[in-house]
């Protein structure tokens, strides 16, 4: 398969075939990980810059230790050092590391679409690390895979996504890639955080997550993010985790050999309770393996991909 | 000073006009309307082809002027107007200085008179400062030359200062313009509450946000018996609130802006900030209710909501770009394809921006009457032209309908008989 795409902004862009052919892409460089010497020469002599517009620990380390390994030359930048405090517009930033000639810029923002319009702007390619309430495909492609690696398969997976839907960007590119790859997708939570216009997704919704749970292979626990909800859509986090809490006796309602997912980070005794965290079913720190892999993949298949020795 | 217009089809709905008949002006007024007037003495202006209509009335635009002169000014704007076919704007006091005195109401009259190039009338504050808290000085307002009071860009949150305002305005027969949203239901909203905005990540303003403040508006100005008229119109719920009320006999007039009849909220998708304007653009209902409303005079204008932004103001994370679009000059061939898709014929099409206007604010003209100023424009219903945003006359190019074909547009702007734009 040729892979396209200059950018990846999101989900939105992949034909399921697609998706499956970057998963098979991280699938070979997932040994790279467990060798004694991690780093191939694919990207040498490639410049990437990390441009965090918002707080990240889990998912910059995750593209900086992608890139390294594959021998990129990489840079950080996050927005308590950028001159975006400065009161540089986001075009006038943009076009400063334009003119520093990177090969791809991996961004994530707080504004939905920040990454088109890098994309509709600039000459390198765009890597979308998180805009706003809109896509986190890596998130997605990983979470994907590492269900893949379980299930053998994506197709007809019962998977249920439950907590704040209408903030999260990971519920969004998750829906789609797990759409496109034929699974069922369930979505679960309070009726102050699913989105108006939720059903038009073609999926259930459902307000109980002893519900959305039933007979599910995969529960993916999204983080509740006091900063985003404000004041007035929860009364308390002590009630969230009675009612949409994952906890030991909820999870028995999917089946015996469900997965439980998380993007991170938790907030454990809120959308997760330890038990279930630290449980037999969880492979919330394969997901973060998987992260490094994908994210090597896309990295590797935006720079040009099958021209390039592995 | 004579000027002929002839030959063309001459079209007001006030006067269920629709005939081929010729408009002499004289001095600057309307001499004459008749079947072939031949005047030889006359500058004759041959209308052919052409329909000959009031000139046309926009009573909500944005200036910018004073304060906001990068984005527009009464030069450009009225220039503007004019090239939109508008003899008359009415313009919002949302400037720096607010327009809530006097002073500002003055300045913005002289410099329209000296420079301008077509009519413009001042809309006061209803409030000081556009804080709403306390009234602004209507009568003050009134003799310097504003036409109605408006917060427009803010509501007037507190029921209590909007029932006041309306007292106090019916004492001087001065309309109030309500700029109708909750704000505590608008939030940090971007964009349409709905599907779109689900998929795109953005925060949703939702319909209800508009209706609830429509409605205690409304029914502020049912219990004052002061006269009302309802900004920008976007949603199904609005005009259904408005029509009721003007059934039970409330009164009320509304208007909505050709982003509304023309556009949905999918025109957001791919973060284009020049789709982003408050109200936002609705959904597919919303835009139908809008032509019916529009069809069975519910709204009884079209108005532009004319506001220029500078392109750094839009060239900016969808979030952080400023809310509105220019419109003075495609109102015109936007409201004519209402009149191609079967919505509403040509003389009702010609109401809304004519007459419906003059009789919502309570202005002069909107109709071609013998011995009243000359304020005439010539359109052009059939040619077809492509929008090039570079090409408007406005100081700023924020529009989303560049590249769009459209048809119809203004031959010619008179204003007291001058010739203010000749296409």
């Amino acid at each position: 398969m040729v892979f396209r795409h200059k950018h990846i902004l999101g989900i939105e862009q992949f034909t399921r075939e697609e998706i499956h052919f970057i998963l098979d892409t991280a699938e070979s460089f997932k040994e790279i990980n467990s060798r004694q010497i991690k780093k191939v020469p694919t990207l040498r002599g490639k410049t990437i810059i990390n441009v965090f517009f918002e707080a990240s620990t889990r998912t910059r380390t995750s593209f900086e230790v992608a890139a390294k390994r594959l021998s990129a030359d990489t840079y950080n930048i996050s927005a308590s050092t950028s001159a975006l405090v400065k009161g540089e517009t986001l075009e006038d930033t943009a076009k400063n590391l334009e003119a520093m000639k990177p090969d791809i810029i991996v961004m994530r923002h707080n504004a939905s679409g920040a990454p088109h319009y890098l994309a509709d702007r600039c000459d390198f390619s765009v890597l979308n690390a998180g805009d706003g309430a809109h896509e986190h495909p890596s998130q997605a492609l990983l979470d994907l895979m590492t269900m893949r690696q379980h299930k053998g398969r994506i197709e007809g997976l019962k998977v249920a996504i439950i907590g704040d839907i209408t903030h999260s960007r990971v519920a969004r590119s998750n829906l789609l890639a797990l759409q496109k790859c034929g699974a069922e997708v369930r979505l679960c939570g309070p009726g102050t955080l699913l989105p108006t216009g939720v059903e038009q997704w073609g999926v259930p919704v459902f307000h109980r997550i002893e519900d959305a749970i039933d007979q599910a292979d995969v529960v993916m626990m999204l983080r509740i993010q006091q900063e985003r909800q404000g004041k007035t859509l929860l009364p308390s986090l002590r009630e969230y985790a009675m009612y949409y809490g994952l906890n030991r006796s909820k999870l028995s309602l999917a089946r015996e050999d469900a997965i439980v997912m998380h993007p991170g980070p938790m907030n454990r005794g809120v959308e997760i309770s330890s038990e279930v965290a630290d449980g037999p079913q969880n492979v919330i720190l394969e997901q973060v393996e998987n992260g490094v892999a994908v994210r090597m993949a896309l990295l590797y298949l935006v720079s040009g991909g099958e021209q390039l020795e592995v | 000073m004579k000027t002929l217009i002839k030959n063309g089809r001459v079209l007001d709905p006030a006067h269920q006009i629709d005939a081929n008949l010729d408009v002499l002006a004289v001095d600057g007024k309307i001499a004459q309307i008749a079947a072939g007037i031949e005047l030889p003495d006359a500058e004759t202006i041959d209308a052919g082809g052409l329909l000959v209509v009031p000139g046309l009335i926009d009573i909500h635009v944005h200036l910018r002027d004073p304060g906001y002169e990068y984005k527009e000014d009464i030069v450009s704007g009225t220039r503007a107007a004019a090239a939109g076919g508008f003899a008359a704007v009415a313009c919002m006091p949302n400037t720096n200085p607010i327009n809530d005195n006097k002073a500002v109401t003055t300045y913005i009259r002289q410099k329209a008179a000296a420079e301008g190039q077509v009519r413009v009338y001042p809309v006061g504050s209803i409030t000081k400062g556009l804080k709403g808290e306390s009234l602004a000085e209507f009568g003050d307002l009134q003799a310097a030359g504003c036409v109605a009071v408006s917060d427009d860009g803010r509501p007037v949150t507190s029921g209590e200062i909007m029932r006041r305002a309306l007292e106090y305005a019916r004492s001087f027969q001065l309309p109030v313009i309500s700029h109708a949203e909750d704000l505590s239901l608008v939030g940090d909203g971007v964009m349409n509450e709905g599907f779109v905005a689900t998929q795109l990540g953005l925060r949703g303003i939702p319909w209800v946000a508009e209706d609830a403040a429509v409605a205690r508006d409304v029914l502020l100005a049912e219990f004052t018996g002061a006269r009302l008229h309802i900004a920008h119109v976007s949603t199904r719920g609005a005009v259904e609130i408005i029509r009721a009320a003007q059934r039970r006999g409330v009164p009320v007039t509304a208007e909505t802006a050709p982003h509304y009849f023309t556009l949905t909220d999918e025109a957001v998708r791919g973060y284009d900030t020049h789709a982003k304007m408050n109200p936002p653009l609705r959904g597919a209902a919303d835009v139908q209710a809008i032509r019916d409303g529009l069809a069975d005079g519910t709204l009884s204008v079209i108005a532009t909501d004319h506001a220029p932004h500078h392109v750094d103001e839009k060239n900016v994370e969808f979030n952080l770009a400023l809310n509105g679009i220019v419109g003075l000059e495609t109102a015109l061939p936007l409201t004519l394809r209402l009149v191609e898709e079967g919505v509403l014929t040509l003389t009702e099409a010609i109401a809304r921006l004519t007459i419906g206007p003059a009789r919502a604010l309570g202005l002069p003209g909107g109709t071609l009457e013998v011995g009243r100023a000359a304020d005439i424009t010539l359109v052009d219903p059939t040619c077809k032209w492509t929008l090039d945003p570079a090409r408007l006359l406005s100081r700023s190019k924020n529009t989303p309908f560049g590249g769009w074909q459209l048809k119809g547009a203004a031959a010619l702007t008179m204003v007291d008989g001058r010739v203010v734009y000749q296409r």
